[in-house]
This record gives structure tokens, C-alpha cells and sequence, in this order.
């Protein structure tokens, strides 16, 4: 499986650690409660088919990516950098 | 009870003498009816074996289980077999106790041939922090009333002389073996529960893939099937490896990600390796099944997947593993590897509890766990849906407990799913 680092180009996958669902990226308020919270961290739609998720170029540019997949296939779309999102205010 | 026939040794010896003519279908084959006191999606081990002990334990007779393939067709068919109780915490300990408890009768309770084999599980210290951790779990072990014996460096020599205790990256320095733990027939093991449910007349309907569960104020009153619509007030989700899809019918997400576990099997060799034997220095595990085979695992692929194969990575890590620990094994040449879909919840535990519908219940999380579990899951799931009470030793498979904080991390590595 490669995966195209919008900076280094398709590495094979053995350069990045996975994360996790990009659930994580839209992190509730602190006060947000404990719902929200549960939601965030464990609550998963878990998709068979076509995801987003989180991916760290480790063995490569260092960079966080949002890749574009597919969890049947294993197919990959695209991938973007989480750092440079549109409309993201962290 | 006339129809159903009693396998003996007698049987297979008239019957042998008979050109085995009188051999009759297992189970029957019911068409759905519109109407059942409780339905169970999914007909895999778990499934079948609450099934069978609604009706054995509880009483149910008007119960169906809804399989959208074949019986046994999923993570019951791709595993590696292994049955043991060495768990560490509350929740985990008695839960494994009870089922290791269950197994050792399951045979004349099912009437069935499912090739329990006790023959031991041996896992390895590769360390002095290593081996004192295995002793705290050897007498945890002891504590929950089973076996558990700490080996010494000769000892696990005298047992596994072939394993290679000469390098230096990873030296032995002992272990810890139960005796009770072992290998059991997987298939063998749906089947038997398959059998066992249906004479208690219980309906095993297969291709009949869940589409919709029917809610109405907060309570379930059926699901929707590629067979047509079917009533009842009391459903089961039992459907590891398809949770969140079956979860999302009924409007809920699980704290549960997917995750393919490869595992491999050797060309048929002769009798090498006695027990179930497992690394400690990296996520390896083997026993040898009853046709030769070597049968060994290694860990996640760690990315979120349903495809039921895993890739190139992982397999190279297990040969790796293996080749360290028993070169020997660099003789035998890989038949198969296939992959199984985990539901990974974030602490490695699973879920056997009630949903937010009156009515709907849920057992599913089982992680890479679910096949030892599988006559106490039934057990227990069976409990919950005929008394509305979560059974004893599975009080603590909460759904909710992951916004409680009453997590059940077996490994010590934090709230992730990937990382148990």
C-alpha cells in the first residue's frame, strides 16, 4: 500500500503511523461535556467503504495527513495535508 | 427430540458397516416465520452458542438466528483456535475462568466432536521485568481458580528444545505455562452450537441479511430482512467483525474500529510442536493443528480495514518473529494467510450490554479474544436478553464504560483502538 504525501510524493506505508478516524481532528470545547467528549475519543462510525483518516509521515516529512481511503479495497484516493485544511482554525 | 440423531462411536461403527446411508442433515433449513420471542443477527459462533443457551438455560424456544451468509462463515472460521484463561483484570479474569470452565464440558453438552485439546499454552519471559510480570499474572491466575505454573529457563528447555535460546537480541529466561489452555476445532465449534440450538427447535435461517431494525418509541420491535420483514420484541447484535454496520441500523456509533489480524498456516508437517506456544518480544503466537499444520498470528495491521487479507508489512514482521524464535520453522513452507475483522475497542475489552433501545442488545468488541470467549459469550448474552441483567461475570462489558472511565485495559496501552 502507498500512500501519496502531498510533500514527499506515494511512499510505501511503512513510512507512516496511523492514528485513527479523523474524528480526532475536530476536537469538542473542554467544557464541551462528557458526551461530546465519549463521542471524540471513542465513538467511531467506522466505515466499511470509504474513510478519512489520520496518518503522521513519520519516516518522511514529519507531516500529519487526512488520507482518503478506502477500508474494503484498500484503495487511496488522495491524500492533504491536515495542516493546510481550509476553514480550520487550529 | 425423535428425529434428532445422537452421534456415538456406536453410530460411526453401524454406520460404517451400513455405507453410511443413515447419516441425516445436522440442522433443519426453516423458511423465517413473521414472528419470534428473540432474534439473533448473526450466525457465528457467538451467535449461535446465545442461541443455544437461550433455549438451554432460559427456556426460549420461538428464537431465530438471522445469517446473512453461511453459518460460521466469519472470524469463527478464521482464527487460530486457541482457548485459554490467563487473563490479569476484574472483568477479564472470571469472564475467560467461566468460559475456560465451559469448554472442558462442551462436548458432552453439545453431543459433538469439537477436538478440545488441552495440550497447553507456554508464553515467554524474554526479560527479568518479563518474567516478574508473568509471575503477578500466574498468580492472578491461581487467585481466579485456574492454572497457572511458573517455568524456569531449564524447564522451557526441557519442553521446547527447538526454540533458538543462543541469541543474544532475545534470550529466554523462562515462562509461564496452563495446562488447561489449548486448541479446539473452530468450525467444529459453530457446528456443534448450530446443532445444539436447533433441537431445541430453534430457527437457523441463513442468507438472511439484516437490512433495518424496526424502533418505535425507543423500543425494538423487529428487523427488516432480504427475506422480508420479521417481529420481535428482544434482538441481539452478535456480529463482531460487522458491529458498527448493524449498530448504524439501529442509529448508533461503538466505541469500536476494525482491524485486520492476519494469521498463516504451514504445509502438513509431522508432530513437532506440543503446545500453543507465544513470543513476548513481538506479537507471535503458534500451535500445531491436529492435520500438522503450524498455525501462527502476529499482530494488527494496525489501519482501520475490512478487507479480509492483510498486507505485506505485517506478514513480514510474524515471518520475522518466527524465524527468532524457532529457526527451525525457515524449513517449513506458508500454505495460506488469510485475515479476520477485529472489532477493536479502545481498551482491548468487550461489550455484552444493553443499547439505549428497549429491546436491542449488543455483544460485540471481542478484539483478537472472541474465540476462546465463545461458549461464555452465548452464556452471558443469553443471560442479559432472557433477564434484562447483565450475567455475573460479565457485569463489567459495559458500553458505556469508556465515558465512565471503568475501562478494561488488559495491556496498559491507553485509550485506542489500534493499540491493544
Amino acid at each position: 500500500m502507498r500512500i501519496p504525501c502531498p510533500l514527499c510524493g506515494p511512499r510505501d506505508r511503512r513510512e507512516f503511523t496511523y492514528y485513527g478516524s479523523d474524528d480526532y481532528l475536530n476536537r469538542p470545547s473542554p467544557d464541551a461535556g462528557e458526551a461530546a467528549w465519549d463521542d471524540h475519543l471513542h465513538l467511531r462510525a467506522n466505515p466499511a467503504g470509504e474513510t478519512h483518516d489520520l496518518w503522521y509521515h513519520e519516516a518522511g516529512c514529519a507531516q500529519w495527513l487526512r488520507v482518503h481511503r478506502n477500508t474494503v479495497s484498500h484503495e487511496i484516493y488522495g491524500a492533504e495535508l491536515v495542516a493546510g485544511r481550509k476553514g480550520d482554525a487550529q | 427430540m425423535g428425529r434428532h440423531m445422537r452421534y456415538s462411536g456406536l453410530k460411526v461403527f453401524t454406520e460404517g458397516l451400513f455405507g453410511n446411508k443413515g447419516w441425516k442433515p445436522a440442522w433443519r433449513t426453516p423458511a423465517p416465520k413473521p414472528e419470534y420471542d428473540a432474534i439473533i443477527i448473526g450466525g457465528g459462533g457467538h451467535g449461535l452458542s446465545t442461541a443455544y443457551y437461550l433455549a438451554k438455560n432460559h427456556g426460549l424456544r420461538n428464537i431465530a438466528v438471522l445469517e446473512k451468509g453461511y453459518l460460521g462463515g466469519g472470524n469463527v472460521g478464521r482464527n487460530t483456535t486457541i482457548v485459554r484463561a490467563n487473563y490479569f483484570l476484574p472483568g477479564n479474569s472470571e469472564f475467560y475462568s467461566h468460559s475456560l470452565k465451559l469448554w472442558e464440558n462442551l462436548e458432552s453438552e453439545l453431543n459433538y466432536n469439537v477436538m478440545h485439546s488441552q495440550r497447553g499454552q507456554l508464553i515467554l519471559a524474554h526479560s527479568d521485568g518479563q518474567r516478574d510480570a508473568l509471575a503477578r499474572r500466574g498468580n492472578a491466575i491461581v487467585n481466579q481458580g485456574d492454572d497457572a505454573e511458573l517455568w524456569s529457563l531449564d524447564q522451557v528447555r526441557d519442553f521446547a528444545p527447538y526454540l533458538d535460546y543462543e541469541q543474544t537480541r532475545f534470550p529466554i529466561y523462562g515462562g509461564l505455562m496452563q495446562w488447561r489452555a489449548g486448541t479446539a476445532r473452530h468450525d467444529a465449534v459453530a457446528w456443534g452450537y448450530a446443532r445444539g440450538a436447533d433441537r431445541f427447535g430453534v430457527d437457523l435461517i441463513q442468507n438472511c441479511e439484516v437490512t433495518g431494525i424496526d424502533i418505535q418509541n425507543g423500543r425494538v420491535t423487529g428487523v427488516q430482512t432480504t427475506r422480508g420483514p420479521i417481529k420481535a420484541k428482544k434482538v441481539g447484535m452478535v456480529v463482531a467483525g460487522r458491529s458498527s454496520q448493524v449498530a448504524a441500523m439501529a442509529g448508533m456509533r461503538l466505541p469500536i474500529e476494525s482491524h485486520v489480524l492476519q494469521a498463516f498456516v504451514t504445509e502438513g508437517l509431522k508432530p513437532v510442536i506440543d503446545s500453543v506456544i507465544s513470543f513476548g518480544m513481538g506479537h507471535f503466537y503458534i500451535s500445531q493443528s491436529d492435520k500438522g499444520g503450524l498455525v501462527f498470528g502476529g499482530d494488527l495491521d494496525f489501519y482501520a480495514s475490512y478487507a479480509a487479507r492483510g498486507n505485506l508489512p505485517m506478514l513480514e514482521h510474524v515471518m520475522e518473529a518466527a524465524m527468532t524464535l524457532m529457526p527451525m520453522i525457515g524449513r517449513a513452507k506458508i500454505l495460506r494467510g488469510w485475515g479476520g475483522i477485529m472489532d477493536m475497542t479502545p481498551d482491548g475489552s468487550p461489550i455484552i450490554d444493553k443499547t439505549p433501545v428497549e429491546g436491542l442488545f449488543v455483544d460485540a468488541g471481542w478484539n483478537y479474544g472472541g474465540f476462546k470467549a465463545t461458549p461464555a459469550s452465548g452464556w452471558c448474552m443469553a443471560h442479559l436478553m432472557a433477564t434484562g441483567e447483565s450475567h455475573e461475570v460479565a457485569r463489567r462489558f459495559r458500553l458505556d464504560r469508556f465515558r465512565t472511565g471503568h475501562v478494561i485495559d488488559e495491556e496498559g496501552t491507553g485509550s485506542q483502538h489500534n493499540l491493544h
